[in-house]
């Protein structure tokens, strides 16, 4: 039971951390250009969003549960399972973030699950 | 069509900066702690792992290019979905896989092949996709400004 309650900690606190980043990074704004001067200011300016500041802590619940499920079974059971996180991710762009999520992009993010999961199993 | 075309050139680029970046990170901080040898649970012996991680210049690159796959990220994720980035970062483990046999010799298993083969082919299935299907932030306030 504390086992699923983990890999669910895991697998929505890390999306759940993603999309709240990738949410504060394009309320901010992308970078004029890619120098080091402004991808400096664009860092300093996503960092002081309160989408990042949410992001954070969902991130690091993700890692902590990661370390004790590490602890307690084989990297063969927790990285395949981790690998539906790339479903989930896409769950959440499609209807948090209100991305376009079509056919080819969903077959993409299924193949690469299962293909995350092969690799963590061999 | 042209500034379609240079977003998904902009945004592949980045991807592929960012990927590379967080592997070669890994493959860094793997080298970095290997030369420590296995870490001991004990005060003494965390205070050594500690102690080597604080003067190790292998440990420092692979931080740095860490933090290098940490600006790609934000600043890629700023323009393009985050569904496109996630699925098309996974091209990293296929790196680490070529990697693994060409750098360290490994010999890799004939299901972790299929998993690296899945993994390419979804990639270039996500990339065929467009990389931003929502309205960047420029865009919205330009929309903004002109409602007001």
């Amino acid at each position: 039971m504390l086992t699923v309650l983990l890999l669910m900690v895991l697998i929505c606190g890390s999306t759940g951390g993603e999309i709240a980043i990738s949410h504060g990074a394009k309320k901010t704004g992308e970078p004029e250009r890619m120098r080091p001067r402004e991808l400096l200011v664009f860092i300093g300016r996503v960092m002081s969003n309160g989408w990042f500041l949410l992001g954070i802590p969902l991130m690091a619940a993700s890692f902590f549960a990661l370390l004790i499920l590490f602890s307690w079974h084989p990297l063969s059971f927790v990285i395949p399972i981790s690998a539906l996180s790339y479903v989930v991710g896409a769950l959440g762009a499609k209807y948090i973030l209100k991305e376009e999520v079509n056919v080819a992009r969903w077959a993409g993010v299924v193949l690469v699950c299962a293909g995350v999961a092969l690799v963590a199993l061999g | 069509m042209a500034s379609e075309k240079r977003l998904r050139i902009k945004t592949l680029i980045m991807v592929l900066a960012m990927v590379v970046s967080a592997v070669v990170g890994d493959l860094l901080l793997k080298r970095g702690m290997s030369e420590a040898g296995a870490v001991q649970f004990t005060g003494h012996g965390l205070a050594q792992a500690l102690e080597h991680m604080a003067t190790s210049g292998m440990i420092w690159l692979g931080i740095c290019f860490l933090l290098g796959f940490m600006t790609t990220q934000m600043t890629v994720m700023s323009w393009a979905d985050y569904s496109y980035v996630m699925p098309a970062g996974a091209f990293g483990y296929a790196l680490q896989t070529f990697l693994a046999v060409v750098v360290l010799h490994e010999a890799v298993s004939a299901k972790r092949w299929i998993g690296v083969a899945l993994i390419c082919v979804g990639v270039v299935l996500v990339g065929q996709t467009k990389p931003r299907t929502t309205e960047a932030a420029q865009q919205v306030a330009e929309k903004a400004v002109a409602s007001c």
